[in-house]
């Protein structure tokens, strides 16, 4: 294994105990991960607690790993090394208190269901091994997109729902899997300004009943709007703490500054000299 | 059998011209069937998951394991088979995966080097072993379904065809597979990452799927072969894709797909070499034929991907169009007190060619929205209405897209006609409304009120 660079600030330990003396569980907590590749490392010990009960932005320019690190977090891809915790355990023992919004981009939506069906996905942990979806499981996915506000759009074929509908649709189903901590991926991405409002207010609902939600995030401007707090990730956590005092200039050019590409190249170099022994 | 009187029947209503005999054409059309049928209930998944050229290697791979099984134990129904054939087909899926992985080569050519290695090496062993025992490495490309009649086993004091037998295990285990994991199958293909964060793992579900592709394949070969049973598997589910957008209309609709192409295919088999002068042709064969020929079908004439479907919605809308532009043209020249045009001229003005004004016109004719008044075009008084809404629509789009688009005057009219034709009663109310209900357009032409 490579050796990792140095560390140089504190950035990427974690800030807070696992139990903070609060009484609140960490919903997160996220200590020297490491994910690669094909041998290269695309995020290098990462470390981070999130609060309890906030909505946070994980925020870094493309490519900086925020998706590798939700999939790395839910044991979708193998880690290289590190731990996770969710609510105090392993990801495993705690999947059903974690809902996860994917990038719009990673189903096809040609599939052969509705609205409803895809809603209804967010169930099926509930429902169980070969058990069918029951009336009022329909029922329960009919209001969460009533609740995302598409409710009369629920027997549509998913392709035929604009892109903004179609976040929504992925919206309700995170919400029916009433989970505590939400992940998601990208969901204001290309979405216009109504649907953003309606997604904002389905986050801020969230946080008002108690639940956290982490949120991949492109747009800067609105960081300090919708978020309380903020992980800012470019293969290394460059920075995190509560947007006020860590969504600064300083920090923003350090993630989005040329600093980290040289980590990318260095990394690259070692690849193609190792792979040509 | 029963059914004696109904064949009779058809034989009379359709001079097809071949015989049929229940004891053995019945039986090959149910077997046909129930390989069909079996195949393409996980066909269906193969195509959702994209995996339709996995089904096809896992086909033509399990050769060499049914050829070492039959090597070994020297019968051709024996469990072994189907061991060894399931053993190739899950190493065929593995395989793919880490050749994939580890070449970093794309799935396809991954997939590539591993069956056709496996199918060779099948085929080679097949050829080296024919001699010595009893396989015709014909018959494990093609399959004899003709043959599989004769060859009976008892069940319950009766005769019935071992192929049926095998066959019917097959499709109810298939069956209840995909009855039993239904929702976890949709899932698993739908969005493979959700599913496995909720503990559905989509690698068990791909490995289980894998596991009964083989064994269909080989419960198919002695019938269809191992070329054929690929068309099985992807080509009902593939036409059942393009008939609806519901997954379990899809399942059904390519369940009878592949008993119409199995009875279709056995009929034309009968009966098409019979009209040009030949012996019967292989019926395996002609059931893939049908499919095909079912799946071209559903390609051109499918309502979601049908190209037919498209043409002709196409044209109906194009038509809707120029009705609108005749009636709104004629509503202008009236506005104008002009002379009523001729059909020619209006034309020429409108750039619509002589077909499609005369059916244009002849639609209008019918609706009651157009007279005749010698060779000049009048409107009716229902004709006028239309046209009266259609300029409404027209002119307020046009203030609309000044108004409020801030575009330029100049620029206006070409859009304000593409929308007009698709305004209804409310979106100009509420045009109307945004624009602060004007009486003349951008260009100083009354606005006609709501007729
Ligand atoms: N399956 C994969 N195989 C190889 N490399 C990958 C794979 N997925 C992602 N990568 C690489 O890992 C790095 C991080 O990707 P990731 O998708 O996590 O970025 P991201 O921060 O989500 O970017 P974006 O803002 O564009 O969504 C990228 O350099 C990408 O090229
Ligand atoms: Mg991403």
């Amino acid at each position: 294994m490579l050796n990792p660079p140095e560390r140089n600030d504190d950035a990427n330990l974690p800030t807070a105990a696992r139990d903070d003396g609060t009484g609140a569980e960490v919903p997160l907590s996220v200590y020297d991960l490491t994910v690669a590749y094909h041998r290269k490392p695309v995020i290098w010990d990462v470390g981070f607690d999130l609060p309890a009960g906030q909505l946070i932005g994980i925020v870094g320019p493309n490519g900086a790993g925020k998706s590798t690190l939700l999939k790395a977090v839910m044991d979708l891809i193998p880690r290289a090394s590190g731990r996770v915790r969710v609510f105090g355990d392993t990801y495993r023992e705690n999947r059903h208190r974690v809902g996860y919004v994917p990038q719009r981009e990673s189903v096809d939506w040609q599939f052969p269901v509705s609205a409803l069906d895809v809603v209804a996905m967010g169930l099926y942990d509930k429902i169980g091994w070969c058990r069918p979806v029951r009336k009022r499981h329909r029922e329960q996915a009919r209001e969460a997109l009533g609740r995302v506000g598409i409710g009369d759009l629920a027997d549509r074929q998913i392709s035929q729902l604009s892109g903004g509908q179609q976040q929504r649709t992925f919206l309700a189903r995170a919400l029916v899997q009433d989970a505590d901590l939400y992940l998601m991926d990208e969901p204001f991405a290309a979405v216009d300004a109504a649907t953003e409002r309606a997604i904002v207010e389905i986050l801020r609902d969230l946080k008002e009943r108690g639940k956290t939600a982490a949120v991949i995030h492109h747009d800067l401007q609105t960081v300090p709007e919708y978020f309380d707090y903020v992980v800012l990730l470019n293969m290394r956590v460059v920075a995190q703490g509560p947007v006020s005092q860590t969504f600064t200039q300083d920090n923003l050019q350090k993630t989005y500054g040329g600093r980290l590409t040289l980590l990318d190249e260095v990394t690259e170099a070692m690849r193609r000299r190792e792979s040509s022994l | 059998m029963t059914g004696e009187p109904f064949v009779a029947w058809i034989g009379q209503m359709l001079p097809l011209g071949f015989s049929w005999s229940w004891g053995l054409d019945g039986w090959i059309v149910v077997i046909g069937s129930l390989a069909a049928v079996a195949s393409s209930l996980l066909g269906n998944f193969l195509v959702l998951r994209k995996m339709s050229m996995l089904g096809d290697a896992i086909t033509h791979a399990v050769l060499p394991g049914i050829a070492v099984a039959f090597l070994l134990t020297q019968t051709r129904s024996s469990p072994a088979m189907f061991v060894g054939a399931v053993i190739v087909g899950l190493l065929t899926a593995v395989f793919t995966e880490w050749i994939r992985g580890a070449g970093g080569v794309d799935e396809g050519a991954s997939m590539g080097v591993v069956f056709t290695s496996l199918f060779a090496l099948g085929l080679v062993i097949l050829v080296q072993t024919a001699d010595a025992v009893d396989l015709d490495p014909n018959c494990v490309l093609y399959g004899s379904i003709e043959l599989t009649p004769l060859d009976t086993v008892s069940v319950g004091g009766r005769d019935v065809p071992r192929a049926a037998v095998v066959l019917a295990v097959v499709t109810v285990v298939n069956a209840l597979f995909v009855l039993l994991f239904f929702k976890e199958l949709r899932l698993t293909s739908f969005d493979p990452a959700l599913a496995t964060t909720m503990g559905f793992s989509s690698k068990w579900m791909h490995y289980g799927l894998m596991i009964l592709v083989s064994v269909t394949a080989v419960a198919c070969f002695e019938s269809v072969g191992s070329i054929l049973v690929v068309a099985m598997f992807i080509v009902p589910a593939a036409a059942a894709y393009m008939l609806t957008d519901r997954l379990g209309v899809m399942i059904a609709i390519s369940i009878a797909l592949a008993i119409v192409s199995a009875v279709l295919g056995h009929v034309l088999a009968l009966s098409v070499p019979a009209w040009i002068g030949y012996r019967s042709t292989t019926t395996s064969g002609m059931i893939a034929v049908a499919a095909g020929g079912l799946f071209f079908a559903a390609a051109t004439l499918g309502p979601r991907h049908g190209v037919l479907v498209k043409l002709v919605r196409r044209q109906l809308l194009s038509l809707r169009i120029l009705c609108d532009d005749i009636v709104a043209s004629l509503f202008r020249g009236e506005e104008l007190e002009q002379q009523p045009p001729t059909a020619t001229w209006l034309a020429g003005e409108l750039f619509a060619s002589n077909w499609s004004m005369k059916t244009a016109l002849a639609m209008l004719r019918r609706r009651g929205e157009v007279a005749d008044q010698d060779d000049r075009l009048q409107l009716t008084h229902v004709g006028r209405e239309r046209g009266q809404r259609l300029v409404r629509s027209h002119r307020l789009w046009e203030q609309y897209l000044v108004d409020r688009a801030g575009s330029g005057a100049e620029r206006i009219h070409d859009q304000a006609e593409r929308f007009e034709h698709f305004t209804d009663r409310n979106l100009r109310d509420e045009l109307a409304k945004e624009t602060d209900t004007p009486v003349e357009d951008p260009h100083g032409r009354p606005i006609p009120d709501e007729s």
